[in-house]
């Protein structure tokens, strides 16, 4: 019989394992089951891995402006495969580094398959090992943080082919250095791989259903970034949708339909796949307990409590907004919940998204329209990087940082930026948040210089007419 | 066993009032009956009796806290021969034993209920020392200052019990009771809209700034909601007083010694004869009707130091000039020290403001809610009168203007009403029937 565990958490992305360390610092006998590599799709094949590549992207891009900073480079190349090697090294030195984590916490790592069934107090989980072999554990409690994966349309041919058509797990391994790409979608993980494959010189197309790329962003940095995508080269329809696609022979050709309702077909070496995810759901046994699942994605409540009891489920694999610090987030609650803590329930309030395209973005809390939408009469301030020392200093001067506040209360409603380390930057504004400051200690702070930090002040001071460098 | 010794509410709807001075210190001897402290609330300062016997063990409030919460620990009792420096302990050890009502109840001495834990600390202001320091976000207490919440009544969600937006917004949606509503707002006037100075406009050096006491605070909260609230009209008009104080002259010669009757009291009179003349006036709005009060109690109003405050002369219409005029003198003067019992200060049905002292010639007043109207009294000074025969003669003449409240008075009421209170001032000898 296997030990007898508090807690097992079947998933090791960023929900599962730092959940685990939580538990384990409660005094949780914890364990945790994987059935690939330690630190889920994150590590491996997500925010990682993708950041190593923009990385590339980034010098690369650097190196042929050189000239800008009266540098001399010359035969600037690269090495598709040297890039993708980078990259798959940091994935799994970090998958190494949950590996010590897990050891340093005495979580015990279960490897293999893991699903849920019937048990006693709570369900039991059963563990498929790589031999086939099955065990059973019944711990006290489990938890499900299984994550998600791209969304496919299996009935307009939009599924990884094993030759065309990529997710963005195979976008990241890329054989070839495509001449010609499409990326259907343009959120956060479209829009990184169009500039990452734009950045190397790929013929980039975005197709976006909606009327706008990033269509989550503040209106105003959306169309920002739409601007310097087009500068860089990115081709990209909004409003558009893709009907079809056929695999040719070397090529693959897409059925386009525009704004005006008229298909175009054009041909494609690559097509990348991002509209969106759906949770990893199936073979968990949760149809045999009764688990409540909507379209995907497990029902919990404000602690991840699912509808069967000790049965509990985090991250991705409940609901939006998909991304890794609101998974670990959740994980660590819901185990302060399950040791009888008294955590705060979830909140989606003050959750930071950033995206890795040049240049970036980030964003908390509401956009303009949706903060008037909630029906605040706002105050939105708005500085330029082309006001900042710093910016031009780096070479950086296009961007903009944007505030909305509610006039009545001072309450900072959302911050919106577009540029440089904005995604570096955006921090600043989620403290602020989480701490309820108002414009008065915004303004109040003193803000380094010479940083682009100083423009996180300015658009502050902007908001409240008090502006200094524009 | 330790005793709490809580602060009183000193009337039924009393939340905090200020610890005005105690009159013992820490290791005192108080006996049952004792009087220990001094508690300032809106309009009156009460003093504190001891109710056990024992030592005092530990002051917890300071003297001149404000903002003292009802039934909140102000002071520990030590009991015969308990030690004194061990009951700190037993006080923090105390609140899991009995949780005892802690309703308040209109009773002048302190009830020795226990505070649960948590909130002995947070409803414990002392002055001067960090103990009152109210842990909120700067949004929080922002919104709490439009809103008119008061965050010493909030417990805090955040880290820490700190106090966040969410529990102020709670607190601002909360349905209050209707007794209440006007009266829990966090800025004192109950005004939605935070009122201090910008700093950047009057230099905190260029002026100084004095605290708002309780008088203070309930003449803001009371007057601005009135105000706001209650759909007022003046009616004016002008009263012949030479009968009047031909009247008053007779009654003064033939009054025994030290009986003196003013101008005043027999406008409290003639008043109080036109309340139960013109019954439809003596009225108060509320939510669930119209109240029509039976007796006249004359709400006079007193300038004091530091504020204003409005004794009540009860059954007015039942009382002789006399009566009235020595109860007025001692209401006065037990005002002006602050001494008044809430319930000499309260339940009048309609208020007289009277600056003809000071030369006023005619002045509108603020509706003393739930009174239906208020009569603010002009000098009486001697004018050219048109008499009836077309010639014109000096007279004494006084302006008064009623000021009423629309919701249950029309104009012809109350013109109908200053008719009758014209009539019994112009023939005092009327209100002798």
């Amino acid at each position: 019989m296997a030990e007898n565990f508090d807690l097992i958490i079947v998933g090791t992305g960023p929900g599962g394992y730092v959940a685990a360390i939580r538990a384990s610092q409660l005094g949780l006998k914890t364990a945790v089951v994987e059935r690939d590599a330690l630190g889920g799709v994150c590590l491996n094949w997500g925010c990682i891995p993708t950041k190593a590549l923009l990385r590339s992207a980034e010098v690369f891009h650097q190196m042929k402006n050189a000239s800008a900073y009266g540098l001399k480079v010359e035969g600037v190349s690269f090495d598709l495969e040297a890039v993708v090697k980078r990259s798959r090294q940091i994935a799994g030195q970090l998958s190494g580094g949950v590996k010590h984590l897990m050891k340093k916490n005495k979580i015990s790592v279960i490897e293999g398959e893991g699903r849920v069934a019937k048990g006693g107090a709570a369900p039991k989980v059963i563990v498929k090992g790589k031999n086939g072999k099955e065990t059973s554990y019944q711990p006290k409690n489990v938890m499900l943080a299984t994550g998600a994966r791209a969304r496919t349309i299996p009935a307009a041919g939009l599924e990884p082919d094993g030759k065309f058509i990529w997710t963005a797990k195979e976008a990241m391994v890329p054989d070839t250095m495509p001449g010609k790409l499409l990326v259907i979608g343009s959120g956060a993980i479209g829009i990184e791989f169009a500039s990452f494959y734009n950045a190397l010189g790929s013929d980039v197309t975005v197709v976006e259903m909606m009327d706008r790329v990033l269509p989550v962003e503040d209106e105003e940095i959306s169309g920002m970034a739409l601007k310097s995508f087009q500068k860089q080269g990115m081709k990209v329809l909004t409003g558009t949708s893709v009907e079809s696609v056929k695999p040719g022979k070397d090529q693959i050709s897409a059925t386009i339909k525009g704004k005006d309702g008229k298909t175009t077909t054009e041909t494609y070496d690559r097509i990348v796949l991002a509209i969106g995810i759906v949770g990893n759901v199936e073979n968990l046994g949760l149809e045999d307990l009764g688990v409540k699942v909507d379209r995907t994605h497990v029902v919990v409540d404000g602690f991840g409590a699912t509808n069967v009891k000790g049965l509990y489920a985090i991250g991705d694999l409940t609901g939006p907004p998909w991304l890794a610090h609101k998974a670990s987030h959740e994980g660590v609650v819901c185990v302060e919940k399950i040791a009888g803590k008294n955590p705060h329930a979830f909140e989606t309030w003050n959750i930071p998204g950033c995206t890795y395209c040049h240049p970036q973005v980030a964003s908390v809390g509401l956009t303009e329209a949706k903060a008037k939408e909630a029906g605040h009469t706002v105050k939105v301030g708005k500085f330029p990087f082309i006001g900042n020392g710093k910016a031009i200093a780096l070479g950086e001067p296009e961007g903009m940082i944007k505030t909305v506040f509610d006039a009545k209360t001072g309450e900072l409603l959302g911050a919106h930026m577009i540029g440089a380390e904005v995604t570096e930057l955006i921090q600043g504004y989620v403290v602020a948040r989480q701490g309820e400051l108002t414009e008065a200690e915004l303004m109040e702070t003193v803000f380094p210089h010479p940083t682009l930090s100083e423009m996180m002040h300015e658009s502050v001071l902007e908001a409240y007419d008090r502006v200094m460098h524009i | 066993m330790a005793i709490n010794i809580t602060m009183p509410a000193l009337s039924p709807t009393m939340e905090e009032g200020k610890l005005a001075k105690w009159l013992v210190k820490e290791g005192d001897d108080v006996a049952s009956g004792d009087i220990i402290a001094e508690i300032e609330t809106d309009k009156a300062t009460m003093e504190v009796e001891a109710v056990d016997e024992g030592k005092i063990a530990k002051i917890l409030v300071e003297a001149g806290a404000e903002g003292v919460k009802v039934n909140s620990v102000i002071a520990v009792l030590a009991e015969d021969g308990e030690d004194v420096s061990s009951v700190e302990v037993a006080e923090e050890s105390s609140p899991k034993s009995e949780a005892t009502d802690s309703k308040s109840e209109a009773s002048p001495t302190p009830t020795p209920t226990e505070q649960p834990k948590e909130e002995a600390p947070k409803a414990v202001p002392s002055a001067g020392s960090g103990a009152d320091r109210i842990k909120a976000s700067p949004l929080a207490r922002r919104i709490a200052a439009q809103k008119g919440v008061d965050l010493k009544s909030l417990k805090g969600s955040g880290p820490h019990g700190r106090i966040i937006k969410k529990d102020v917004e709670a607190a601002a949606s909360a349905p209050k009771p209707a007794a209440a509503a006007t009266a829990s707002a966090g800025s004192p006037d109950g005004l939605i809209l935070p009122q201090v100075l910008d700093d950047r406009i009057y230099d905190p050096e260029s002026y100084e700034l004095v605290p708002l006491d309780g008088m203070r605070k309930t003449v803001a909260k009371r007057l601005t909601t009135s105000f706001m609230q209650v759909p007022h009209f003046p009616l004016e008009v002008d009263i012949q007083l030479d009968k009047l104080l031909a009247a008053r002259a007779g009654i003064n010669a033939a009054a025994p010694e030290g009986v003196k009757v003013s101008v005043n009291d027999m406008l409290i009179k003639a008043s109080a004869l036109a309340l139960m003349a013109e019954s439809d006036c003596n009225s108060s709005y509320t939510d669930n009707g119209i109240a029509y009060h039976k007796s006249a109690n004359i709400s006079v109003a007193v300038a004091i130091d530091g504020g204003l405050i409005t004794p009540v002369i009860r059954d007015a219409q039942t009382k002789g000039l006399r009566e009235i005029s020595e109860e007025m003198k001692d209401l006065a003067t037990r005002a002006r020290d602050r001494k008044l019992k809430p319930q000499e200060y309260t339940g009048g049905t309609f208020s007289i403001s009277n600056l003809g002292m000071f030369g006023i010639k005619s002045f509108g007043s603020i509706i003393n809610p739930p009174e239906g109207m208020i009569m603010s009294v002009g000098g009486g000074e001697k004018r050219a009168v048109v008499l009836d025969d077309g010639s014109l003669a000096a007279r004494t003449v006084m302006s008064v203007t009623l000021t009423c409240d629309h919701r249950v008075i029309g104009g012809a009421e109350g013109a109908k009403w200053l008719q009758a209170f014209k009539r019994f001032v112009e023939t005092p000898e009327a209100m002798l029937l």
